[in-house]
């Protein structure tokens, strides 16, 4: 088990060298900081100046390998905008992000699962293809085009929430309802499926051969087995709880970390936007890692310790 | 009488992880271990044994479909190589397979014509019009009339699928036919009728068959020559008559003793303890002592050769049975 | 003779097949006494196993099941399905074919057997896992109370079907319906489970249905079987009289059929035809078309399952006229 999880957490760290070196050198590929941040018609001594201060005029490896030794260091570097500490400038919109995105992972896990459930549990009828319905359209439509419809009918039309901003806990609401009815759509659909493929396997028919009731069957012997494959998917929409929300936090104005990337990415913001990336690919890993050993809890078959051999009887 | 098929030696072992999953040190599986027979023309080879033992294996190994350790196969007085050469290609036409399931061996999307006919149009054989004929010719001699030409695999029921497999192996007018339990799936009523046009066809083509199959009742009805398998090898090998009346391995003796019949209806079984071992964890000596009845000191330590019997037969046994008849002795 | 412990009367079970209802049992009717070992004996579709899903509420929610199950003079047919849930496991216990998938991957089989028990006969925790452990040795698995704490797929086969074995015995019940328990084993660990299987009946008297595509298997441990074919039974009779003097042509023909390690070997006497399809069965006797026996009047009217002798019966007109394989041979 620890040179599983050594050999998990060795990949990830490769995983995330690679998405930081790429992000570097496309970043410096597409546009020039200096410009970008001074605007094109600064004065070019000002520019100069600008480049001399943050080491642009280095050649390109030079920088990155200074970038890689300062992360070594535990140094994400400062943001070229105003000269803060990149990190500080990611970590405070850190619990913004979050006042939206856990809210919404209840909504996903709690609609999307129970719906998927009550979908299987009544297929073929009139619920399952309501919960269905909704959820082809929840993940057919982009987050954007439902969040701006939302905010058209909530705030444009009725005017019962304000339409952008973070001024309030009721800013919030729309963002949540946007990002959480787009994951349980997905979730339900997955759990649907799982709970169906249980449903049908022998030892279903076994619970009630034996004389359990079939509450007693679903919430015993199906619901633990179709928890495996939910699970996976459960584990992305967590590890995604600080990235996830970029499309919505713009449409919003919500100024969380998805926002600040967006920003970042423009101004080519070099050390903000490599601190976003680490932040997302760690919690991320960090994330498929959980699921992994957690799955190891739910399926002992993948707990091979006594090795795949099937033992004797007389 | 000169064999067409000569297996000597044959080995395939695989390497995988033991216990503790990922991490579990590297053992060795030894599915085959040393596996000796020969077929000669027109004759059929049964091979028996339960799951795990190798039989399917073997099969694939006799085929060159899977590369072997060690061993060699001669086929029609050639080697058998896995090189994919002119030779190679001759032998796949007249080494021919049968699998358990006829509908996953069939494409669902083509008509049973176009699948009879598709081998002799892969390996090049006559002119289109030819072809057609040949597919026509060979499915009447399976039971299969021409209004079946046009039809889909899921049109059919399983025993006409396993003549449709049939027809598409015998298109090519192959030698050698290695059946992998090829009634296992089929209902009791049509095992008989596929059991008994293997025998007609084998007669009509001077086919050769390896039979592979769990059923000794199945094998007795087809096999000229019957071997047991145990763990990756042959533990007896002889007439069919001798060694389901007279085993005399143990093994055997358990696997014919316990047949359930309507003959053998409420006679006691000397019934075999526990399952058998798997192929990583081999026991030293004679694989087959944990569970042997008449095991000794020596079995432990020995692992018996297969040896000729008096009565011609083979075993590979250091106490042979061969007094009394299994069934009288139960 | 003892009482009838169950009663299956003129059961019907229809199924939906694209808009259509196809029906799948054409009125089954069984009785099984006190204690006693029937074996039903067909091929895939006969109906066989779906005659004692229905007669248990085992059957998707979707089929139409119809016609009287009586147990004990009491009908239970109108049960609901969890009112049905207190006779299964308790009176009537099920094994299936696949013992490694019949069990619950992600339960320890303890805790599987453990549930049975508790269930049934209202023990806690501490004493249904003694109860678990007491019937794992009843089963004969060596080492019972290390299993306890394995999981089906660390067990084989053979074992995982003395498990389920093990937990059907849990509600004492005073039927098992075993349903092709053997099918998917190796023949070696077939007789261990089938011996098994006698010794548990011998042991507690419960009676026994094995249902089983293999003469041979229904041979060996029951007293009596009942032959069926296409959705209906079509001989019923003591397992002896059965074998030795079959009646109905289907019988003697799936005799002639059958390979035998034993006697001499002599060519096979196959049953023509196909099994026929459900949906699409011929009209009459539904194995006229096969039968070397039929007559005109067998497409004609469907036979009832008569008496023929006492403890005998056959669905056939010509039952009784001699058997026409060896001629048809």
């Amino acid at each position: 088990m620890l040179g599983y999880v050594a050999s998990r957490a060795f990949r990830a760290l490769v995983t995330i060298l690679l998405v930081l070196t790429f992000a570097f050198f496309i970043l410096n590929a597409t546009g020039d900081p200096a410009i970008l941040i001074l605007s094109a018609d600064a004065p070019p001594e000002a520019i100069e100046a600008f480049r001399e201060e943050w080491g642009l005029n280095a050649p390109l490896w030079k920088q990155y390998i200074g970038y890689l030794w300062n992360l070594a260091h535990g140094e994400l570097g400062r943001s070229m905008r105003d000269g803060r500490d990149a990190w500080a400038v990611v970590s405070e919109r850190i619990p913004v992000t979050l006042a939206i995105t856990i809210p919404a992972l209840i909504i996903k896990l709690v609609i999307g699962i129970s719906a998927g459930i009550v979908a299987a549990l009544w297929r073929d009828t009139w619920v399952d293809r309501l919960v269905m319905a909704f959820s082809v359209t929840g993940y057919t439509v982009p987050s954007f085009v439902l969040g701006l419809a939302l905010m058209l009918v909530f705030a444009v039309q009725l005017g019962w929430l304000p339409a952008a901003g973070a001024d309030s806990w009721r800013h919030a609401i729309l963002p949540i309802i946007t990002l959480g009815v787009a994951g349980a759509a997905v979730l339900a659909r997955f759990t649907r499926s799982a709970m169906l493929e249980v449903l049908g396997q022998p030892f279903i028919r076994t619970g009630l051969a034996k004389g359990l009731v079939w509450r007693a069957v679903v919430i015993g012997h199906a619901f633990p087995n179709a928890a495996i494959p939910t699970l996976t998917i459960a584990g992305f929409m967590i590890g995604s709880l600080v990235a996830g929300a970029v499309v919505v936090e713009s449409v919003f104005a919500w100024p969380g970390v998805g926002r600040l990337l967006v920003s970042a990415v423009g101004n080519r913001d070099l050390m903000v936007v490599q601190a976003i990336l680490l932040l997302v690919t760690v919690t991320m890993v960090s994330a498929n890692l959980i699921v992994d050993i957690v799955y190891g809890f739910v399926d002992p078959r993948l707990r091979t310790a006594r090795g795949g051999q099937a033992r004797g009887g007389t | 009488m000169s064999a067409l098929l000569e297996v000597e030696g044959l080995v395939k072992h695989y390497h995988v992880r033991g216990g503790g999953g990922l991490f579990g040190a590297p053992v060795v599986l030894k599915a085959v271990d040393g596996v000796s027979f020969a077929i000669p023309a027109g004759r059929t080879l049964g091979l028996v044994g339960e799951s795990g033992c190798g039989k399917s294996t073997t099969a694939r190994l006799v085929l060159g479909t899977l590369a072997r350790d060690g061993g060699q196969v001669m086929f029609d007085g050639e080697p058998v190589g896995s090189v994919r050469d002119t030779r190679w290609r001759a032998q796949r036409r007249a080494m021919q397979m049968v699998y358990q399931d006829p509908l996953s061996a069939l494409d669902r999307r083509l008509t049973v014509g176009k699948q009879v006919v598709e081998p002799a149009l892969v390996h090049g054989l006559g002119a289109s019009a030819e072809r057609h004929e040949k597919a026509l010719t060979i499915m009447d001699a399976v039971g299969l009339s021409s209004r079946f030409f046009d039809r889909y695999p899921h049109e059919l029921s399983g025993g006409q699928r396993q003549r449709v497999v049939l027809a598409r192996a015998l298109i090519l007018s192959p030698k050698l036919l290695v059946c992998d339990e090829p009634i296992s799936a089929l209902d009791v009523s049509i095992q008989a009728q596929v059991i008994n046009l293997l025998v007609d066809l084998q007669e009509k083509f001077s086919l050769t068959y390896l039979f592979i199959s769990h059923d000794l009742k199945v094998v007795r009805q087809v096999a000229h020559e019957v071997a047991v398998m145990y763990l990756g090898r042959i533990v007896e090998r002889g007439d069919p008559e001798a060694l389901f009346h007279a085993p005399a391995h143990p093994y055997t003796q358990a696997l014919v003793g316990a047949i359930p019949t309507p003959r053998t209806r409420g006679r006691a079984r000397a019934a075999l303890q526990g399952d058998p071992p798997s192929p990583i964890n081999t026991p030293p000596g004679c694989s087959f002592h944990p569970r042997c009845p008449r095991a000794e000191a020596r079995c432990r330590s020995e692992a018996p050769l297969l040896r000729p019997l008096a009565d011609g037969r083979f075993a590979a046994c250091h106490f042979p049975v061969l007094s009394t008849p299994a069934r009288e002795a139960a | 003779m003892t009482a009838p412990l169950i009663e299956l009367k003129d059961l019907t079970v229809d199924f939906p097949v694209g808009g259509n209802w196809v029906r799948a049992l054409h009125g089954v009717s069984l009785t099984i006494r006190r204690g006693e070992a029937l074996g039903l004996v067909g091929e895939s579709g006969s109906g066989k196993s779906v005659t004692w899903l229905a007669a248990t509420k085992l059957l998707p929610a979707k089929a139409r099941i119809d016609g009287k199950v009586l147990l004990d003079g009491k009908p239970i047919q109108g049960l609901t399905r969890d009112q049905m849930a207190s006779v299964r496991g308790k009176r009537v216990a099920l094994i299936f074919q696949d013992p490694t998938s019949s069990l619950n991957p992600v339960h320890r089989v303890g805790t599987q057997i453990g549930e049975a028990v508790r269930l049934h006969r209202g023990f806690d925790a501490a004493a249904a896992r003694a109860e678990a452990k007491r019937l794992l040795d009843r089963v004969h698995i060596p080492s019972a109370a290390r299993r306890l704490d394995d999981y089906p797929h660390e067990l084989s086969g053979g074992t995982n079907q003395r498990v389920m074995i093990a937990m059907a015995l849990a509600g004492e019940p005073d039927l098992l319906v075993a349903d092709e328990p053997t099918t998917a084993l190796d023949v070696t660990i077939q007789a261990q489970i089938l011996d098994l299987l006698a010794e548990m009946r011998r042991e507690t008297g419960m009676a026994l249905v094995l249902i089983s595509h293999d003469l041979g298997i229904v041979a060996d441990i029951t007293d009596r079987v009942a032959v069926m074919y296409a959705g209906r039974i079509v001989e019923e009779a003591p397992v002896d009289a059965l074998f030795d003097d079959p009646r109905h042509p289907y019988t003697q023909g799936l005799l002639a059929a059958l390979p035998d390690v034993a006697g001499p070997r002599r060519r096979l006497t196959a049953i023509p035809g196909q099994v026929p399809n459900p949906a699409a069965l011929p009209p009459g006797c539904a194995f006229a078309p096969r039968c070397p026996a039929a007559i005109a009047g067998c497409v004609t009217a469907i036979p009832s399952l008569d008496a023929v002798a006492a403890d005998r019966r056959t669905a056939c007109f010509r039952a009784g006229d001699g058997t026409p394989w060896e001629i048809a041979a």
